[in-house]
Order: C-alpha cells, then structure tokens, then sequence
C-alpha cells in the first residue's frame, strides 16, 4: 500500500539510517538511488519519483538528507510524500534541527520512532505531541505502574491528552493572511490570492468543546443572516481536531483542540485584491558597461496601517559589480551569492511611495550562460489588519468543569508568493 | 550527551569487547553494549556473530533496551534462524505482559521476524492480541496478520485468522477498524479473485462511520478501501459522495487526493443531470487547486493527478487556468506538469492569457522547460484553431530571438501547424530559410526539410535548399534522410524538368549507398513508383531475382535498356498529351527519371539526340511535341523554347510587343500560361484569386479560379476593369451565382471584349482589375499573353503582304532567334497557324526556309515577320514589321 522500507540518506548517498518494514525489496537496492539521482539531475529532469528495475523510489529532500521511501508496488504516492513530510516535522519537533547530525545523536530515539510511526508500510499514530508521552529521549524507565499506553493513541481524539491542568485558561488566535501575487513585466497582475491561516496557542484545561464564529459568507446566507462584511472562503482545510462532516452540514466550526501550539485551519480566497505594496521598476542593461536599477514602491493600503520589515529583493546579474545605491528611505544592500539587491525599509506607511536606485558595473567581457529572469520578490508584513476582512467573531469555550477561558486575538497580514517579473 | 559517541569504537577486538559487556551484570553497561552493537548495525558493519549474547538481554524490563534487542532480532534473525528459537520464549512471555505497549511490541516484532520456525509460535500469542482489552495492542495485530500471511498464507488461512480481521471491521475503535481495512486489503491485493474484502452496504456503513473519527492515515486506508467498492445504484453512490465529501477539508493533501478519487469514481454512476451532481462538480474544483499550495513533491502528484481529471471532466477545472501559472521558483518537475495541463485546459477563451504566459517562459534559460513552452504554443495552434494565426506570429517572435534552441523548436512545431493548416500560413516560410543554417537537431532539420517539399512550387530556390542538405547526406540521422528523401520526391513532382538530376541523387544516395534498410525501402519504393520501368518486364532475368531495377545492379548502368508496359504506361504523367512514343534508348539515368514522369522529351520527328531539358518547362515540352489540341501563342512557342538561362528577354532591338510577349512567356512558361495567383487569401480577407487568359473561339476569355479561404461565407461578387492597351473589358457580369463557402473553390470564365477605354499601359499587356465580394473591394493587376490579340483573320493576302512588307521602313524592323527549337519549317508553320499565326508564303534560298508570316491585332494593327529555319540548326531567325 506504501512503504516497503524507509531510508535516511546523507547527501553522498550514504545511508544513516533505515527501516525494512516489509522485506519485500532487497535493502541494497538503496545504492541505486544516487547514481539514479544524479543522472536524473545531469539530464535536467529531476523528479520526486524514479525507478531502478521493479523498485521505485520516492524521495524528499531535507536540509542535507534525503528521506527515500522504496516500494515495488503500485502505493499510494500522496500517502508517501505526505509522511515523508510528517517524518520531518516529527523528528525536527524531537530534535529541533533534522540534519545529518541529529540523526546519528539521536540513533536510538530515531529508531524507536521509526518503529513507531509506521508498521508494514501503513502509517500509524504520527501526532508528536502524542508520541512524546511515550517516547522520549531520556529512555524510560520501566515501572509497571507508569507503563500505560497514552490511551490518546488509540482514541478517537488521538491529538489530546486528558488531565491537562492549566491555573489561567487561555486560547490565543492568530489569524494569518499572506498575498500571493504574480505580475507580469507590463505591470498587470496575472494572478492574485489568499492563503490564510487561523493558529491556535490552546491553554485550556480538561477536555474543553471549541466552537469558532467567523464571518463566513456561506454560513450567514445558510443562517438568513445580512451578508454586508462577510467573507467567501474558496476552500478550507481543517487540523484532523475539527468534525468535517459537522462543517460540511452547517458550516460550524467545532472541535476539541489539541494542547498548545497548531494550525486549526487554512483557507484560500479567490478575490483580486490591489497588490499591497506595488512595485514599478526599470532596469536597463547597459551590455559591457553598466545596470541601472530604478524601483519605486507604493504602500496601497490604509494610511492608519503600517507595512514592518519590508524587503523588496531586485535580481542583478551575477556578474555585476561595484554597487551604487541611493534610497529616498531605508537601506539597500547588494547580496552577491544570491544576485540580488535587497532594499528594506524597516516602516511602511500605507500611501507612500519610496525610490532606491542603484548602479553596478559590468565587465567588459560578457558572461557567456544565459542567465534566467528571476523575479522582484517582495516580503512585508502588516499587523492588525487582514486583507480579506475576515473577523473572529467568536470562540466558545466550554468544559464540564465550567471555567472560564479567554480568546485572544490577533490579526496580521503577509507576503506569500509575492513576484512581480521583469523585462530583464 | 548525544548517541554518536557509539559510532566511535572501531578498533579491533571490539566484538570481543562488545561480547563481555553485553555479559556484564551492570545493567547500565548491557544497555551500553546494546547501543554499541545497534549504532555497528546501523552503520553496516556485521554484529551477527553477537546473537546469543544479545537476545540474551532481551528479559528486561527496561522498554528501551527490549526495543534495541527486538531491533536487533529483526535484524540478523534470518541469518541466524537457528538461534532465533531462543527469542519465542521471551516473545510468548511480552504477549502477556501486563503492559499493552510491550504485549503490542512484541507481537509486532514477531511478525517482522521472517522465520517459519518463529511462525508457528507466533499463532497462539496473535490470536489472543486480536481479542485484546487494548485497542492499541488490537490494532498491532490487525497488521500482524497481513505480515503473518506475506510469510505463510496458508497458515493464515487455517488458523482463521482472516475471518477474526473482518470482524475487527467492527470494531468499537476507529484505529483498529482503519488497520483491518489495511491489512485486509493489502492481503486481498494478492489474491485478486478472493472474496475477502467482501463490501456491502453494512460493512461501508461502518467504514463510513469510522472515516469521521480515525486517524488521517486510517482515513487514506478506508477511503481506498471505498473506492474498490461498486454502489448497487446511483443512490447509494450519492449517499458515500455526501459522506465523504468532508474530507476534501482535510488538512492532510492525501486525504484530499484519495478523497477525489472515490469521488471521481462514484460519480460515473450518478446521472448527469442530478442537481447533486453538479454540486459535486463545483466542490471539486477547490481542494484540486489548494492542493498546489503543498509542498513540491505533493503538487506534483497532484499536478499528474490533474492531468488525469482535466481529461476526463475538462469542466471540473476549466475556469482555474491561471493557477496553472508556472513561478520562477517552481522545481522543474512542477514546471512541465503545469505546462501540460495549461495546454489541456486552453481553449478559446483564455488563449490569449496562455499565449502570453507560454512567451514569456519561452524566453526562461531551463532548456528542457523553453523547448516544451514553444511546444506548447503549437498544441495551442492545434486545439484552437482560432488562435492559430497567433501562435504562429508567437512563434515567428521566437525565431527572431535567434536563440538556437528556440529558433530549431519554432521549426518543429510551425511544421506541425502547417501539416493542420495547409496552405494558410506559407508566408512564414521566408523567415524559416532564415534560420536554415542554425538547424543543428535531426528533428528540427527534419521538420525544415518537411516544409521545403511541401510548398516547393512556393520557394524559389526550393532545390538549392534540399541540394545543401544532400552534400552531407550519409551524417544525418535516419529521420532526416528519409525526409530529405520524401521532400525531394515532391520536389520533382512539382518542378520535374529542375530537379531530375537532384530526385536521381537522392534516390542513389538512398538505395545504393544506405545501409539503412528503411531508407533503403523508401528509396526503392519510390523510385518504383516514378518509374515506367515496372519489374514485370524484366520477367526471369536478374532483376526479377533481386526485385531491383537493373540499374541497381549493373556496373555503369548507362546503356541499360528501359523497357515499358505498353499503353497504360501514358497514363502515369503529367503530360497526357503526349503521342504515343516509340520506345527509345535512353543512355543515361538522368533521363530515364524524365522517362520514368512520361516526359518524353523527344519529339516523334526527330532522330538526333535528345535535347538537353534542363530548364524546359513541361509545357514547353508538350507545344513541341505537337499534336497540342489548342491554340498555341506565338510569343509563347518563342519563349517556351527559349533555354531558361536565357532568362534576359531575347529581344534586343525588338519592337516592345515581342518584348512584351518574351516577358510574359517566361515566367508564365506555358502556352495556356497555367493559372498564377493573381491574388492571394493574405491582400484579400481570404479570397484567393488565381487565373489564366485564353482565346476560344474567337472569343477572349479570363478564366479564373476563386477560393474562400477565410471563416465566413462570401456572396456578391462583382469585377471591373481599369483602362488598358487594348481596351480589354469584361462582355459580361462575372457569374458567380451560388454563395461561396468557407474552403470552396469555383471556376469562373469571364468572356471579354476589346471595345474598353484605352490606355496605354506600362508594361503594355498589363490589366488592372477591381473584384468586390461582400466583404470588401480588393485590387490587383495581372498580364494577359499578347498572342490571344491574335485574331482570326490575320491572314494578309499575298500581294498586299509583299507590297506592304516593302512599305515599312527599316525602322521597324526588329531580329531575334529562337533557340533550341527542333520543328520543321512546316510543322513550325502549322502550330503557329493554331494561335492565328498564318504563313504567306514559303521560300527555300540555300539549303533555309524562309517563311512569311501575318498576324493581326485586336484593334486592327498588323504585324509581319520572316521566320528562317535552317535544317539542322535548331535556332531560327525571325525578323518582324509592324505597321
């Protein structure tokens, strides 16, 4: 169904680590993979998927490992990356880091993980808040009394532990919205949207019921309510605590949340919205002699709002050369290893506009490869304001004990995908 | 305190170390060595030898260390099945140990253990943990029992171990249902005909149910496991739609993904037009697009995902195209896939959006990315066929980057789109010889090579091109020749007189000197087919034996006799005309080929040589072979024999009427010239006009064949002539009566009379003509050959020839020769007579015919010439008078 056998590898190929889950592919079959890779990476293609004979490999990268699932059956692909990727987030919340090293500290824990996380290819419990009740670094200690399986792995609410005890019960709520936004190099936008984010920091005590109001469009025509500040959410993804079936007959909100820090939800909304912070830009490319940068940015947003840590990221050509900047605000810095001009500007007031311009040289001599035409990127972040207009409304918090609990909530707005092309 | 610190013994005598404190009685020192040997293990060295001293550790009650052991007896236990015995024990024992994480650990363990000895102990120890309090120890061995059956089916079967899993669909916890389903189905994968995963609306009621309470992972298994499952009715069908729709919420992008699958599948079953069905429709379409927020690898498997549903229900996506939209930062694999499915959801409504955004990317720097978006623009051109005509411009602005590359991909795919469109985009063509140099790939040649067969008539140096290529022939690759071969052929069906000796070297080139036994084929093929020569006649000779032309064989195959299947032979060429010809002996190859069209270049009456044919046009040849039914023009005999290298009017101090004539004949090659576009589709919104002039019967006519070549239909056409030299005018109204239709051709005769406005014209037989249609009035100009002024009663009475042939003054006499022409004074005399043309009276003065000739105008001018014919001198004088 999936995995036949699981690999950590550095990035010579080497293998840290492995799990045979089913002993139905020969575990030396892994030597296949770099020589594959690399071949693949000569060729220009590479992809997330390739086979050597009957043995397929599916593989992710990591910092500097690779984790390479290996099967010579028709498995469920989504299945593989999606716990190639739960794999990272339950050794990097273990660990902090997931490297090279990491791995080899922690062989043991690693391997109990291993152990835990998958059996016979089938994915089990991977909720790594769950997973630290029973298996920890510092190797436990066997009483009988203490040894009791988390009855949490096996229940259906498998993400919260009972007995949680908090002296303040609280509930922070960020509500996170960032801009994708893809302009073509006539200044029109191609395409624009948002992703949003609702995170929970859940301080709550015992086994408390959530239910989350926001101004959902759908929900207020389905309730008879007026539509007037109301917001049409394209798709929503829901954190496994919320009842999905619940949502789909009458667009509650509901749900048991999981202790501490977690995403409950994530949403996309399709609304052409202004680019917040619009950028025009002219590079002229002086073959032999010089590029000159002329970028002016414009806060399209209220004036009572403030856009913070705004980074405004201006390809260059790799060969350039001695720099000039000159900015009506903020600092421009020239990042050779990655090609760019980087201009910040540490406060953006909604309504202004701001002027960098730069010079750099070029040699004589031209660079002969052909250099591709990486985009303006632009990063920025604005408090207390979302784009969407999307509001909590209301959380409700109720547990048998009857305490009561406060929701905080906080607002921001972001830069995804944020690319404006250029004609250089 | 980190584990590398084991990785760092590796001296020698270290298993002897290992052994003596795996021995020790330290507790703490055991767990040490274990990890020592678990950290040599993973770092691959061989620790088997430390087997007994290891599972000797296993009784403890510390849950870390027993982990390491059982980690170690999965491990070696195949290589040492013999001492594995010695674990069952302790394995029976955790089995029932009061703590469920050791009994779970224990039964899984003992699955992976891939011992037949081990199997058998294992039985008694699953079937209590597949009844176990836990659920947590239940779930374990739910995939125990597949693990058992991967080693021993039968077993599994005897100890009807199958029959407690399908309860365990049952059970109370969603955990343990997911797990049965998993095991169930991953043990009913290979054994496809069993009835094991026997589904029925009972048993997907409580698949149903524990969807909504189960882990992400056992929501994957039980959404698979559903879409094996046929619904008895479209009811049924909608009833797990509505309830399993939710899950296109999950967070979890398989979820999502396994999610539409049962989707996609149920939904075949529902009738189309259920409201329900396409509210389903709509739901689709977000979780597919959210799902290109995952991380790479995830949006690629989705993207293939996509791929497939686009096909399958194109509505589902059709309005999504720009998250289609390729970022700079996209992996390369992400790029090619969203590619493909930008050019699946194309169509007339967004094709402007995808071309621009197709551009753009063909001018990225990933080579294998520019290559497919170039291709891609002409799978655009292909599927919408509206936006043809802007891809093509798209394509052209490619070219014109001049980034090779790019330029050799436009190549490929403007043949593609010539091959859909004929004949609507040949303009390009000029911009494509541009860039024939720069052609480096067998594909992009190939394609080039494709194009100049194609529309040969169309390119001027059409065989110079295909003749640059054939210097390397033996280099290039296989397709390349074989299209070269191809285009070359055509080449010669259009333009056979130019390109004998260019179809007889490609045809040798890839018969004789190939070794490549398809172009060989084709070649041959070929070569049978241009050829008169069929094998039938070479009956029980070598040819016959070989199947080849004796040419093929014979050393210098000059002199081979040719021989012809009689009477039918005549209707394979272009030239039917032609009277029966006697067979000749034909010395060489090159002639042969012209043989082989049936252009027998020789005419009946001669006996000498063949005539050199290059340069004649096939016409030409047809005039002098006699036996033309026709008028034949004067000027155009004249011309029609002249060589074409000859290309600078004969005239010298001709009158500027033969200069005229000598203009006209050239190009237009032929007596009847054959039909030029006068007008082409491009200056005239699709209305193509080409056409002749002919006189019959005393009667000019303009004959002319009028193509719609553009979207809509056209209707009331009309025609008018511009004052000319000799007061040409239409005697009629143009007689197009039926509307004509996208792609339709009409033939239309225009009689003409001669009683328009005059003016005199520059050249003199030029005419300017008006055509309007109902879409607009277009205007053209076009020359009329001078002979069809000729009129019939030209012939001067003999007295009034010869006093009138003294009258003129020298002054208007004007000489020139003709060239290359074999007729007999008589036989010349009688073709020109068909053109009104009319010989006076014949003289013989030393060995030349001198022949005296009278001609009339149109408007009444007469015209008188000598035509000197000396035999055996193929060149004639002819001197003129005007008056």
């Amino acid at each position: 169904m999936s995995a036949s056998a699981i690999f950590v590898l550095d990035l010579k190929g080497k293998v840290l680590i492995c799990r045979n889950y089913k002993g139905d592919v020969d575990m030396a079959e892994i030597d296949h993979f770099m020589p594959l890779l690399m071949q693949h990476e000569e060729e220009g293609l590479v992809c997330p998927v390739m086979s050597h004979g009957k043995v397929h490999f599916m593989w992710i990268k990591h910092s500097n490992l690779y984790l390479v699932a290996t099967t010579n059956k028709n498995s469920n692909a989504s299945l593989v990356y999606s716990f190639l990727y739960k794999l990272v987030e339950v050794f990097t919340e273990y660990f902090k880091e997931l490297e090279e090293e990491s791995i080899q500290d922690n062989f043991v824990v690693v391997y109990e993980l291993l152990d835990e996380l998958m059996d016979f290819g089938f994915p089990q419990t991977t909720d790594s808040k769950i997973l630290q009740e029973y298996i920890t670094q510092e190797g436990t200690k066997l009483e009988v009394a203490k040894s009791k399986v988390p009855t949490t792995v096996t229940n259906a609410v498998s993400w919260r532990s009972e007995g949680i005890k908090y002296k303040k019960n609280e509930v922070f709520i960020d509500v996170i919205e960032s801009i994708n936004v893809l302009v073509n190099a006539n200044g029109s936008v191609m395409s624009s949207d948002i992703v949003g984010s609702i995170k929970l920091k859940t301080m709550l005590s015992g086994m408390p019921e959530l239910r989350l109001g926001l101004n959902d469009r759908v929900l207020f025509a389905l309730t008879g309510r007026d539509k007037g500040k109301t917001v049409v959410m394209e798709d929503v993804k829901f954190h496994q605590c919320v009842r999905l079936s619940r949502f789909d007959s009458d667009r509650t909100i509901s749900f048991i949340p999981p202790d501490g820090e977690s995403e409950l939800m994530s949403y996309r909304i399709n609304t052409h919205v202004k680019p917040l912070i619009w950028i025009e830009s002219v590079i002229e490319k002086f073959s032999h002699s010089r590029v000159e940068i002329m970028v002016k940015a414009k806060g399209q947003f209220k004036k009572q709002s403030v856009a913070n840590n705004v980074e405004v990221r201006v390809p260059v050509p790799s060969d350039a050369d001695s720099p000039k900047f000159k900015t009506s605000t903020g600092n421009a810095k020239y990042v050779p290893e990655k090609n760019m001009v980087v201009w910040t500007i540490k406060s953006f007031p909604g309504g202004k506009e701001f002027l960098m311009r730069a010079h750099f040289g070029l040699p004589s001599v031209e660079n002969e490869e052909l250099e591709g035409k990486p985009p303006i990127t632009v990063k920025f972040e604005i408090p207390y304001f979302t784009v969407s207009g999307i509001q909590v409304r209301y959380m409700k918090i109720i547990e048998k004990s009857g305490y009561q609990a406060l929701p905080w909530v906080r607002y921001i707005t972001q830069s995804g995908d944020y690319q404006l092309r250029t004609n250089v | 305190m980190t584990d590398s610190k084991y990785f760092t013994t590796t001296k020698k005598g270290e298993i002897f170390e290992l052994k003596a404190e795996l021995n020790s009685d330290k507790k703490e020192k055991k767990k040490e060595a274990v990890k020592k040997v678990i950290a040599s293990m993973t770092v691959g060295k061989d620790v088997s030898a430390l087997f007994p001293d290891v599972v000797n550790c296993m009784q403890t009650d510390n849950l870390e260390l027993k982990k390491l052991v059982y980690l170690y007896l999965m491990n070696y236990a195949k290589s040492q099945p013999d001492m594995a015995i010695m674990a069952v024990n302790t394995f029976v024992k955790d089995c029932e140990d009061p703590n469920p994480l050791i009994r779970a650990l224990a039964v899984r363990t003992m699955g992976c253990i891939r011992v037949d000895k081990i199997t058998e102990y294992l039985c008694e120890p699953l079937r209590k943990c597949l009844k176990d309090e836990d659920p947590y120890v239940r779930k374990t061995a739910a995939v125990c029992v597949a693990k058992l059956h991967d080693i021993n089916a039968q077993l599994v079967e005897d100890q009807g171990f199958l029959d407690t899993l399908k309860d365990l669909i049952s059970d109370s916890n969603p955990m343990v249902v997911a797990n049965a389903v998993a095991a169930l189905s991953e043990i009913a994968e290979s054994h496809p005909n069993s009835n094991l995963l026997d589904l029925n609306p009972q048993t997907i009621n409580k698949l149903l149910t524990a969807l909504n309470e189960c882990t992400e992972w056992g929501q994957i298994f039980i959404l698979d496991c559903l879409a094996n499952y046929t619904p008895r009715d479209d009811r049924e069908s909608q009833s797990i739609c509505e309830r399993v729709t939710p899950r296109l919420s999950h967070a979890n992008s398989a979820v999502v993904l396994s999610a539409v699958k049962v989707l996609m599948k149920f939904m075949e079953m529902l009738p189309k037009d259920l409201d329900y069905y396409g509210t389903l429709l709509k739901k689709l379409a977000p979780p597919l697009v959210t799902l290109l927020s995952a991380e790479p690898e995830l949006q690629y498997v989705a993207l293939r995902n996509i791929n497939l549903i686009v096909q399958r229900r194109p509505e589902i996506l059709k309005h999504e195209m720009k998250v289609f939209f390729v970022k700079y930062n996209d992996p390369i694999y992400v790029k090619l896939e969203k590619l493909d499915i930008m050019i699946r959801l194309a169509s007339q409504a967004n094709i402007a959006q995808v071309l621009a955004e197709l551009k753009e990317y063909a001018t990225e720097v990933d080579v294998d990315f520019v290559r497919k978006a170039v291709r891609a623009i002409g799978r655009c051109a292909i599927k919408v066929e509206q936006s043809a005509e802007r891809c093509v411009s798209t394509l052209l602005d490619l070219i014109q980057t001049k980034v090779n590359y790019v330029v050799q991909e436009a190549i490929v795919v403007i043949k593609d789109i010539f091959r859909k469109y004929p004949n609507k985009y040949e303009s390009v063509i000029a911009t494509l010889c541009e860039n024939l140099d720069s052609l480096d790939e067998p594909e992009a040649r190939a394609a080039m090579i494709w194009i100049v067969g194609e529309y040969a008539e169309r390119i001027d140096n059409a065989d110079e091109l295909l003749e640059s290529f054939l210097e390397g022939f033996h280099d290039e690759s296989t397709q390349v020749q074989l299209q070269l071969l191809t285009a070359i052929v055509k080449l010669f069906l259009k333009k056979p007189t130019e390109t004998q000796e260019l179809v007889q070297q490609v045809l040798s080139l890839a018969t004789q000197d190939s070794d490549n036994p398809d172009l060989r084929d084709r070649g041959y093929i070929y070569w049978r087919l241009l050829s008169t020569d069929p094998l039938i006649c070479h009956i029980g000779t070598l040819a016959s034996v070989y199947h080849k032309p004796p040419s093929a064989f014979v050393e210098g195959s000059r002199g081979v006799q040719h021989k012809r299947l009689p009477g039918s032979s005549q209707d394979t060429g272009s030239a039917a005309g032609v009277t029966e010809a006697p067979p000749a002996v034909i010395p060489s190859q090159g002639d042969l080929l012209g043989d082989l069209l049936n252009l027998d270049l020789t005419p009946p009456t001669t006996t000498g040589p063949p005539p050199p044919s290059s340069g004649m046009q096939m016409g030409a040849m047809d005039l002098l072979g006699g036996g033309l039914d026709s008028l034949v023009g004067f000027l155009h005999k004249i011309s029609a024999a002249m060589p074409a290298s000859f290309n600078a009017p004969v005239s010298g101090g001709l009158d500027d009427l033969f200069d005229l004539g000598g203009g006209v004949g050239l190009p237009m090659g032929a007596y009847t010239p054959p039909k030029t576009i006068w007008l082409p589709a491009m200056k005239a919104k699709g209305l193509e006009i080409s056409g002749t002039f002919v006189r019959r019967a005393g009667v000019i006519q303009m004959e002319m064949t009028l193509t719609n070549k553009a979207m809509s239909v056209m209707t009331d056409f009309a025609i008018q002539f511009n004052r000319n030299s000799f007061g040409l005018a239409p005697a009629g109204p143009l007689q197009v009566l039926t509307p004509l239709s996208p792609n339709q051709s009409i033939e239309v005769a225009l009689p003409l009379s001669t009683v328009g406005p005059v003016m005199k014209m520059e050249p003199l037989n030029n005419l300017q003509v008006a055509v309007k249609n109902n879409i607009d009035v277009f205007y053209f100009s076009c020359q009329y050959p001078i002979s069809m002024l000729f009129v019939e009663d030209g012939k001067m009475e003999r007295q009034v020839f010869l006093a009138t042939w003294k009258d003129i003054p020298n002054d208007n006499e004007s000489q020139f020769q003709i060239k290359d022409c074999h007729l007999n004074s008589d036989a010349a005399s009688n073709k020109l007579q068909g053109s009104n043309i009319f010989t006076i009276a014949k003289r013989t003065v030393e060995g030349q015919d001198m022949l005296y000739q009278s001609m009339k105008l149109t408007n009444s001018i007469w015209v008188l010439a000598e035509l000197r014919v000396q035999a055996g001198n193929p060149n004639y004088t002819v001197s003129t008078h005007e008056f």
